[in-house]
């Protein structure tokens, strides 16, 4: 089990040369090739802990604050089943990603592309600390970290006013939903005074830990994307396309439904919270699926499906069934990164995301399309590709709950359609734009995304391995999963709209059919109410404006001529008794003597009392 | 001659000392009722020194009186530039210390 220190600070050694070795970070292609290498070790050491891994739960500790009145603070490592296989994916994904990067990132200047890099690097080892934290707070400092490298790779062209905003948006946003976190954790630690995982599963259903872990809930809201907190995703976007994948769709976005994975022993004695999750994940996936289907930009199309399969992560959380959450979120972070690095590939061809400025790259990017092909149909559900078996399971999982199943079922409608949608616009038909002159991407783009797809292909066979690690960890062996009956249909009803989907996004897109255009014009105002996303960004605006503009008024006015009143009164008051006592002091030595006599008899005086 | 006389002397000392300071012109005067202060409260302190044997404050007094030497050369190389700056003697012209 020692294999896991190289997992883990493998990223961290080459973070800290890239950070304090200037002249390495400023080379480009050696930084690149530094972190690449550490993340390469990472993996390795992953791949290498995964196969050693004997099924038991293994835990380092250390004291970290001695505390008097309490317990004290621990900080330490879990390698369990569910971190080996969690660091497993973020290992496996970073090192396709950060390879990809080498040719996507080709134009930046040296000095850029080492603070890429930089970043990087800081990005896997605070999301492989976050998997493999034992205990709550550290997992807040890891997840902090990790919130902390999606600002500044989002904003990595800081340049770009948009994508600085957007950088600002995505920050605050998850922010909103790490005060909740940081609450949770202060609840859970003043009412039980520990921690760490191992005592919080321990504990009985009680009032305190329904408060805590809704604080924990709110903190996977803003890092998970789910509504309302969902609105920082699509703007994420600005940032580098390899970014996108590997943060924003693979691994970071899936902390949250990883946190809540890793609290299920502890989250199954608080039905009402798990009722709120359900219902919470399924609105977010058919919300977020509802706004991909208008979406002319590739990316945020993508985004927007990333919202979507987390809330489906979050449903099956919410249905008590971990498995099929933990499932969803391996396989989704193979596909859904072999998406992203395809468009990636798509808009490193094109120079632009507008869908509707592409069309007919099928034949200059054929290895592209195939790939993107791939990930498509394993995002639709198409069997035999990993989707169909992990969006099967949540739904069997949520079938007890009538309206979010609902929700759920047609969103696979809703994803098989937007998915060929944006295939068929990408991909087929005539190019749009005659001026562009689209190319293969280098080897060193299509190669990792080969290895993903091979993966989003076949991840999906590997079912019962994930569900049997998942058994293996902290507090599952007393977990009692929701899957009692399930009905046949369900994977058959899946299915049939999964091609429905594939099948309308045909007709509409590549055959002509009938109109999209049409359809768009016939349904102008919801339209339009998709394409400004529910107008939830203007609401949130309002909200600013109303809410926290008014009473940052009020409190500064209070500030400014209150507090800060009584300061500058004492210290006016101060200056003019000042220049008053001023005339008293003629300068004459004597005089001053006579002072201190005084002072000292009138002092002596009172102090004897005679 | 007994502990209550001494600390009478030591206040009478001191009272004239203060009387002196804050009564004399001449710069010199004042330095030297400064002394008178200053060995009233050092007889006061033997004084104690004497009557409880406490060696200690013995030995501040000596310590008291090195520093007095300093003191009084230190301040009478001051009132002799004053004087050669200023052509003035008396502490009631010296003004500028007026705030």
């Amino acid at each position: 089990m020692k294999a896991f220190y190289l997992v883990l600070f493998a990223p961290f050694v080459s973070f800290a040369l890239l950070a304090l070795w200037p002249g390495l970070r400023r080379s480009g292609k050696p930084a690149a090739w530094t972190s690449i290498a550490a993340v390469a070790v990472s993996l390795l050491s992953a791949i290498a802990l995964f196969f050693q891994y004997d099924g038991g739960v293994h835990e380092v500790r250390w004291v970290w604050i001695p505390l008097a009145h309490f317990p004290s603070l621990t900080v330490g490592f879990l390698v369990d089943g569910l971190s080996v296989v969690m660091a497993l994916v973020v290992a496996l994904v970073a090192f396709a990603v950060q390879v990809y990067s080498l040719g996507y990132m080709s134009e930046e200047p040296p000095a850029s592309l080492g603070r890429y890099y930089t970043y990087h690097s800081l990005f896997t080892f605070s999301m492989l600390g976050l998997v493999f934290a034992n205990n709550l707070l550290e997992a807040y400092i890891f997840w902090e970290l990790v919130g902390a490298c999606s600002y500044l790779l989002i904003g990595f062209w800081f340049y770009k006013p948009s994508a600085a905003r957007a950088a600002l948006k995505a920050f605050w946003t998850t922010r909103l939903g790490d005060v909740g976190f940081a609450l949770g954790i202060a609840v859970l630690f003043a009412h039980f005074g520990f921690l760490s995982y191992d005592k919080l599963f321990a504990l009985e259903p009680s009032h305190a830990l329904f408060l805590g872990l809704l604080g924990v809930y709110v903190g996977a809201m803003g890092k998970s994307a789910q509504f309302p907190l969902h609105i920082w995703l699509p703007d994420a976007m600005e940032g580098p396309t390899p970014v996108s994948a590997l943060i924003h769709a693979a691994t970071m976005v899936a902390a949250g439904v990883f946190l809540m994975v890793r609290l299920m022993p502890a989250l199954q004695h608080t039905p009402e919270l798990l009722h709120l999750v359900l219902w919470i994940g399924a609105i977010t996936a058919f919300l977020a699926a509802t706004m991909a289907l208008v979406e002319r930009d590739i990316k945020r199309v993508l985004a927007f499906s990333t919202i979507s399969q987390l809330g489906y992560m979050m449903a099956a959380v919410g249905a008590l069934s971990a498995g099929a959450a933990f499932f969803h979120l391996f396989t989704h972070a193979f596909f859904k990164a072999l998406l992203f690095l395809a468009a990636g590939s798509v808009i490193h061809a094109m120079h632009t995301n507008d869908m509707f400025a592409m069309g007919g790259l099928a034949r200059p990017m054929r290895w592209t399309m195939i790939l993107f092909l791939v990930g498509a149909l394993a995002l639709a559900g198409m069997p035999p590709l990993s989707g169909y078996f992990s969006k099967d399971e949540i739904l069997v999982a949520t079938a007890h709950a009538p309206v979010p199943f609902a929700l759920l079922m047609i969103t696979v409608f809703l994803t098989a359609f937007y998915m060929f949608r944006a295939f068929f616009l990408t991909f087929t038909g005539e190019p749009r734009n005659p001026e562009s002159h689209p190319h293969e991407s280098p080897v060193v783009m299509l190669w990792p995304m080969g290895v993903l797809a091979i993966l989003a292909a076949v991840a999906g066979f590997f079912g019962s391995t994930v569900h049997e690690m998942l058994n293996h960890s902290l507090g599952f062996e007393s977990l009692h999963s929701g899957e009692e009956h399930h009905p046949a249909w369900i994977p058959y009803l899946g299915l049939g709209l999964g091609l429905l989907g594939i099948l309308v996004a045909w007709m509409g897109y590549a055959r002509r059919i009938f109109r999209p255009e049409r359809v768009y014009a016939a349904f102008y105002p919801l339209a339009k109410v998709l394409e400004e996303r529910y107008f939830i960004d203007h609401i949130f605006l309002l909200l600013y404006w109303l809410g926290y503009n008014t009473v940052a008024t009020v409190v500064g006015f209070v500030d400014r001529y209150i507090v800060d009143g009584v300061v500058n009164f004492v210290t006016w008051a101060t200056f003019e008794v000042g220049k008053a006592l001023r005339r008293f002091h003629n300068g004459v030595v004597q005089d001053i003597l006579l002072g201190v006599v005084v002072g000292f008899l009138i002092l002596a005086f009172f102090a004897t009392g005679f | 001659m007994s502990f209550r006389a001494l600390l009478f002397l030591s206040a009478w000392m001191f009272a004239t000392g203060i009387f002196g300071v804050l009564s004399r012109r001449h710069v010199v005067a004042l330095l030297l009722s400064i002394e008178l202060l200053f060995n009233g409260v050092n007889l006061a302190l033997l004084t104690f020194a004497w009557a409880y044997g406490a060696l200690s404050a013995a030995s501040l007094a000596f310590l008291g009186i090195a520093v007095t030497v300093a003191e009084v050369a230190v301040g009478l190389a001051i009132f002799l530039l004053v004087v050669r700056l200023t052509g003035k003697a008396a502490a009631d012209e010296l003004k500028q210390l007026a705030g």
